[in-house]
């Protein structure tokens, strides 16, 4: 929809060109969320697309994903991959509720930043082990593991000016082994628990929750747990962090669906 | 910046936040719509250097330099693209509002992505068709030799090409007028609040603006939205702008400015000084003794049954003797339901543009359902002279009752008077959930007894309707729920005690189904039950008690007396869906679900009568006329809103006059055309304004053989029409030689007949997870003589899919303080094509008495037995009643496990549906 209080937007080629934050600022991504509602106290947009960032840098040790790749641009990067963790990546991709035509301009660095509940980039990024390149306005850069990014639904620890570069994701978790399962009230509906497990080469398993809690969580089992041992750590964590309440499912099933994936998760990665 | 639209070079100047989708809108790239201009529903897509993007996400500066193919750049030297003759030969479209982002969509998937469907398309939605049609024309695609689906009586709507083609012209898609203005509105934020004092003047004085309007400046008259043949089958309890706000999102001021970005941003300057009221949220509530009366108005000038109870209308009577009958019974069956809040969805956002042109006539292009209505009520409102206004539509993009109302008109036509410039209103997405009426959701008591022999003694049923703020087709739509529901039994002894009632909440509205969707959901599953109980096949209890040719029809006193049975195929209908169900029982289950032994499985079955129109009277009016150039034109006042009713008026004339229907253009739903015509509601296009159409041919016709004998000799019946000739087998007369001649029709919408539906459903239940999966879809309708197989096939599976979302999707949430909590179409699910099975269609044998060519009416009611059917297959299933929709997964899930806590020991044998189930 049209942002009717937008009056300017910045369009920067390069990281100098950014402009310094003022109030009424947001950072353009792809702007399937910014768009797609009302947004009455902006006033700039500061659009990323003209840097120019490649989507994706293979390196040695790591793939660099820009924030400004698109989930278009990850999934074909995913289907020609050599690696075990593209089926995870194509999967987190499908869970986004959009369609493919969303997925065309939508980029993983403004799901990220949205931080949804059921934003599958970050059960991508934090099933990953992703760590996240910032931008800090004052010119340098600061690291920091995906898992701490989002605080709660809507909300990161961004400051304001700060933009999300990159994610690095390291090769070795490319090649781990990855099962993930999702919950939704509908066929290709929107997430309601999005559930991602890897079996790390010391044979436990690092779980990944996202959409049936607030922010992701992350449970890591040195171990390969039993079904109780995983169940009461789901549990206790769901409960810490309590269960989340919207239209896309009741929290009681959204607590019931996450504790039975959890649990399908580690049967498949313990076989 | 230039960037090139379907081909050609063309030069954008956006403003910093637009979309692509306005941009192009205002350089006349029509064919770009908007259904949510939020990224939910595909109208507006279009592909930027050849990749499909939704353009109400897409700043429209990122277009620059780049290459845009709207709907409109589909075609290739005039050949329509594969994808858009696809669409035309399967009917994949009924109001076409969503079909130019459909098709765009469409011609973007590969091979691949067709064969998944389900997931390409869920960024499409499309309301009316049931997706059926659009399946089978994508899929044809792949099957470049399958036969073609269209039957010989299958005439092809009219409009289809202009609608694949992007070129069909819906309420906004004509030029703008000069000096077009804008306006927006400010709603209230509380349920129930008295307006103390609106400080406009900095919006007054802000740039761009001409008009801000408060409750200062509306009438002090009362009147109702609702728009009916008979003006006081709804209360006047509404004004124009009120200075009592009664739900949140109700209209405080409105804004006018020279663009929507000006009006908006003035609109954030007014200061509104609200006395907070108290609020009433629930219609158990409104009924409380001390409960605030939330209208307190004079009952016999408003016509409200008691304000100070909150009662709007009641409908309580007693036939026969309820008490002797239940006394009679062997069992007695009682059980309560209910039914949720639920939006139409119709693609179109409301819309209306309003002009005063220098002899002070009003012209207002809206998207209505009833233009000839809302002329009167403007007339009445604005206190003009009825030949001072003027009230027409485009294509409507969808109604479903929900544009049976008067919503935007008024305000601006108000301010278009004030102003003399032209005004134009556009809700939104977030709007049409707030402010736009819903379905009435409605507490359902019914109470049924029964002999052993299986003959039902007594029915009593109570209904508690919520019309929220105001009583728009509050009255009306009780009176219709408690009518065809109950009369489809033959039961001696009936007791109804139903009533409507105020809450501060959104308005409830006309919806299809009128009322009887809510009460049959209850009904059919305590007739199902019933028959469980007795042990007895449902669908053979049914045949047992319903109503057959030469039975009264018996409901109410308020019930009126002009149905007859025109035709009568409920038989037919419910023998073809016992059988189908009993064959369905037979089929082996689909891998995942016989080898998961979670699964439970279950068939059900729905059953529906509804009389052909509307009470009292449902006047169409029809003019038919013979133009110089030997062709002719048929005047139609009903409107077009994907009902196909143009197809059928075209039909019925053609087959009338003994020509062919593209000798004749149609116009349609203008008042300066014709003098009155109630409208396009209650199912009334084909069997009422058909009968008008077929009326005028017959006289039309009659005049050209007077004509013809006049001037040639020999007895009028000896003449026929042959192509563009008039003959008597010898001489041969060009129809342009007898031109121009006309002939009116009309008809007066009694006496009415009885339609009726049966829908039965095999399905497959996962209680661990609460997924439904619906293995057989099975729709049985009688429709009298089915004039166009594919079009009425069409309105049934779209009924359905709609059925099917109040069944298992659909539920608008309200908040602790009565504001909508889901107000898009992210958060109120709307069925996508991967969510709808394909739902078989059958239609009985018959030949209608009192229709055009023996046709009944088929649009409204295919909706009404369908979650109740889904409901008794659930019941089949699993031995659980679902007693209130929607049955979302989390709900069915929670059900399922409190009715049974631990899970049935290991052994469990997949249920054999049928088997009368007991809890
Ligand atoms: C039909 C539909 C379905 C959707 N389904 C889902 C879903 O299932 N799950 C979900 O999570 N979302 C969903 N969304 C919301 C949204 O489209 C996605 O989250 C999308 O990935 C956002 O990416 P974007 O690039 O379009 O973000 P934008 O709209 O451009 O930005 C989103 C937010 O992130 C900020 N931002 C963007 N990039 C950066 C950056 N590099 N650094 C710092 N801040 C940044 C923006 O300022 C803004 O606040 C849906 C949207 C639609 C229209
Ligand atoms: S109008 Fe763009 S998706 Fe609905
Ligand atoms: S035809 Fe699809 S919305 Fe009307």
């Amino acid at each position: 929809m049209d942002l009717n209080t937008i009056t300017d937007i910045a369009r920067p080629r390069d990281r100098s060109g950014l402009p310094p934050f003022r109030e009424g600022d947001a950072i353009l991504g792809g702007g399937t969320w910014l768009f797609s509602e009302p947004q009455r106290t902006l006033r700039r947009l500061v659009d990323l697309a003209g840097l120019g960032w490649p989507p994706i840098e293979n390196g040695a040790q790591e793939l660099r994903l820009s924030a400004t790749c698109t989930l278009a641009a990850l999934d074909a990067h995913a289907a020609d991959a050599p690696w075990a963790a593209a089926a995870l990546v194509r999967r987190c991709c499908r869970s986004l509720w959009g369609s493919f035509k969303i997925w065309n301009m939508a980029t993983v660095g403004g799901n990220l930043c949205l931080a949804l509940p059921a934003a599958p980039m970050a059960a991508l990024a934090v099933a990953l082990d992703a760590v996240c390149e910032i931008w800090c306005p004052d010119g340098t850069d600061r690291l920091l593991p995906a898992s701490g990014l989002i605080l709660a639904p809507q909300r990161t620890v961004l400051a304001p000016g700060e933009v999300l570069r990159a994610l690095r994701i390291g090769r070795d978790r490319l090649h781990a082994r990855y099962a993930v399962r999702q919950a939704s009230l509908t066929e290709e509906g929107r997430s309601a628990a999005l559930l991602a497990g890897r079996c790390t080469e010391a044979g436990g398993l690092a779980l990944t929750i996202t959409a049936s809690v607030p922010r992701p969580l992350r449970l890591d089992f040195a171990d390969a747990p039993a079904p109780d041992v995983l169940r009461a750590a789901v549990e206790a964590a769901g409960a810490a962090a309590g269960w989340y309440d919207d239209p896309h499912g009741a929290p009681d099933w959204r607590r019931h669906m996450t504790l039975r994936l959890a649990e399908q998760i580690r049967a498949e990665l313990a076989t | 910046m230039r960037l090139t639209v379907d081909g050609l070079p063309e030069t954008l100047a956006p403003r910093p936040g637009q979309c692509l989708r306005t941009a192009l809108r205002e350089t006349g790239h029509h064919g770009v719509k908007k259904g949510c201009d939020a990224g939910d529903c595909g109208a507006c897509t279009v592909l930027l250097d050849g990749v499909p993007v939704h353009s109400c996400l897409l700043p429209a500066f990122r277009a620059e330099n780049r290459s845009v193919t709207t709907v409109r750049g589909l075609e290739r030297d005039g050949t329509l693209h594969p994808v858009q003759q696809a669409f035309l030969d399967h009917n994949a479209f009924q109001c076409g509002f969503c079909t130019p982002g459909m098709l765009v969509t469409a011609a973007s998937l590969d091979q691949e992505q067709r064969q998944e469907l389900g997931r390409a398309l869920k960024g499409n939605i499309c309301r009316c068709t049931g997706y059926g049609p659009i399946a089978d024309a994508v899929a044809s695609l792949d099957l470049p030799d399958a036969a073609s689906p269209r039957d010989e009586r299958s005439l092809p709507p009219p409009a289809g090409p202009d609608v694949v083609r992007g070129r069909a012209g819906y309420t906004l898609d004509a030029a703008a007028p000069a000096g077009l203005l804008h306006m927006v509105l400010l709603r209230s934020p509380h349920p129930h609040a008295r307006i103390r004092h609106i400080d406009a003047e900095a919006a007054r004085a802000a740039p761009g603006v001409h008009l801000v309007l408060t409750h200062r400046d509306a009438p002090d008259l009362l009147y109702s939205s609702a728009q009916h043949e008979r003006y006081v089958d709804s209360p006047d309890d509404t004004r124009l702008l009120d200075d009592v706000v009664r739900h949140v999102g109700q209209r405080v001021a409105a804004v006018v400015a020279d663009s929507v970005a000006q009006a908006e941003e003035a609109r954030a300057l007014i200061r509104v000084e609200y006395e907070l009221l108290p609020p009433v949220l629930s219609p158990e509530a409104a009924l409380l003794p001390g409960a605030p009366a939330i209208h307190r108005k004079d009952a016999a000038a408003s016509r409200i049954a008691d304000p100070e109870r909150n009662v709007v209308g009641t409908v309580r009577d007693e036939i026969g003797d309820v008490a002797a009958g239940f006394a009679e019974a062997d069992i007695v069956h009682g059980a309560e339901y209910r039914t949720q809040r639920m939006s139409h969805a119709y693609l179109e956002t409301l819309s209306a543009i309003a002009e005063v042109d220098g002899d002070g006539l009003l012209t207002v292009r809206s998207s209505t359902q009833v233009p000839f209505l809302t002329r009167e009520a403007l007339a009445r409102v604005l206190e003009l002279p009825r030949n001072k206004v003027r009230v027409l539509c485009g294509r409507v993009g969808g109604g479903f009752g929900g544009k049976q109302e008067m919503l935007c008109e008024d305000v601006a036509a108000l301010a278009a008077l004030r102003l003399r410039r032209p005004v134009q209103i556009e809700f939104t997405r977030t709007e049409q959930f707030e402010a736009a009426p819903c379905r009435h959701p409605m507490r359902i008591g019914i109470r049924l007894g029964a002999r052993r022999d299986g003959i039902l003694t007594a029915m009593e049923l109570r209904v508690l309707s919520d019309t929220g703020a105001y009583g728009n087709h509050g009255p009306a739509v009780l009176y219709h729920a408690t009518n065809e529901s109950i009369g489809l039994y033959r039961c001696p002894n009936k007791k109804v005690d139903a009533q409507v009632v105020y809450t501060t909440t959104p308005p409830s509205g006309a919806f299809r189904g009128f009322g009887l969707g809510q009460v049959i959901f209850g009904l059919e599953q305590s007739v199902d039950a019933v028959a469980r109980e007795l042990g007895m096949d449902p669908v053979r209890f049914r045949e047992l008690n319903v109503v057959k040719p030469g039975d009264p029809m018996t409901s109410t006193r308020f019930a009126l007396h002009d149905v007859e049975y025109g035709s009568y195929g409920l038989d037919q209908c419910l023998e073809h869906v016992r059988t189908a169900l009993d064959a369905a029982r037979e089929e082996p289950l689909p891998p995942e679900i016989a080898t998961d032994p979670d699964w439970r499985v279950g068939t059900g079955s729905a059953t529906a009568m509804i009389d052909s129109a509307p009470p009292f009277g449902h006047k169409a009016s029809v003019r038919l006329m013979l133009r110089e150039d030997g062709r002719f034109e048929l005047v139609v006042g009903t409107a077009e809103f994907g009902n196909g009713s143009t197809t059928t008026h075209l039909q019925i004339a053609a087959r009338t006059l003994g020509t062919a229907p593209c000798r004749i253009a149609v116009r349609q739903s203008d008042t300066a055309l014709l003098d009155h015509d109630t409208g396009a509601f209650g199912s009334t296009g084909t069997a009422i304004a058909g009968l008008a159409t077929q009326d005028a041919a017959r006289r039309l016709l009659a005049l050209l053989r007077e004509q013809a004998a006049a001037m040639h000799g020999g007895a009028p019946d000896t003449w026929r029409l042959d192509g563009d000739t008039l003959s008597d087998g010898v001489r041969h007369l060009p129809l342009s030689a007898l031109a121009p001649l006309e002939a009116d029709g009309h008809a007066s919408g009694t006496p009415r007949t009885v339609c009726f539906n049966v829908h039965g459903f095999r399905l497959a239940v996962h209680p661990p997870t609460g997924t439904i999966r619906i293995l057989r879809s099975v729709h049985a309708a009688d429709a009298g003589h089915v004039l166009n197989p594919m079009q009425c096939r069409g309105q049934v599976e779209g009924g359905v899919a709609q059925g099917l979302g109040a069944a298992l999707f659909e539920r608008i949430r309200l908040d602790g303080n009565g504001g909508v909590e889901n107000p898009a179409f992210r958060s109120y699910h709307v069925p996508r094509l991967a969510d709808l099975p394909r739902t078989e269609v059958f239609f009985a044998d018959t030949h209608d008495s009192t229709g055009p060519l023996g046709a009944k009416s088929m649009s409204e009611s295919p909706f009404n037995p369908v979650p109740a059917a889904l409901a008794n297959a659930l019941f089949d299933a699993t031995g659980v009643r679902f007693t209130e929709t929607p049955f979302t997964r989390d709900i069915v899930w929670r059900q399922l496990r409190e009715a049974c806590p631990t899970p049935a020991s290991g052994a469990r044998t997949l249920q054999t549906d049928g088997a009368p189930a007991g809890p």
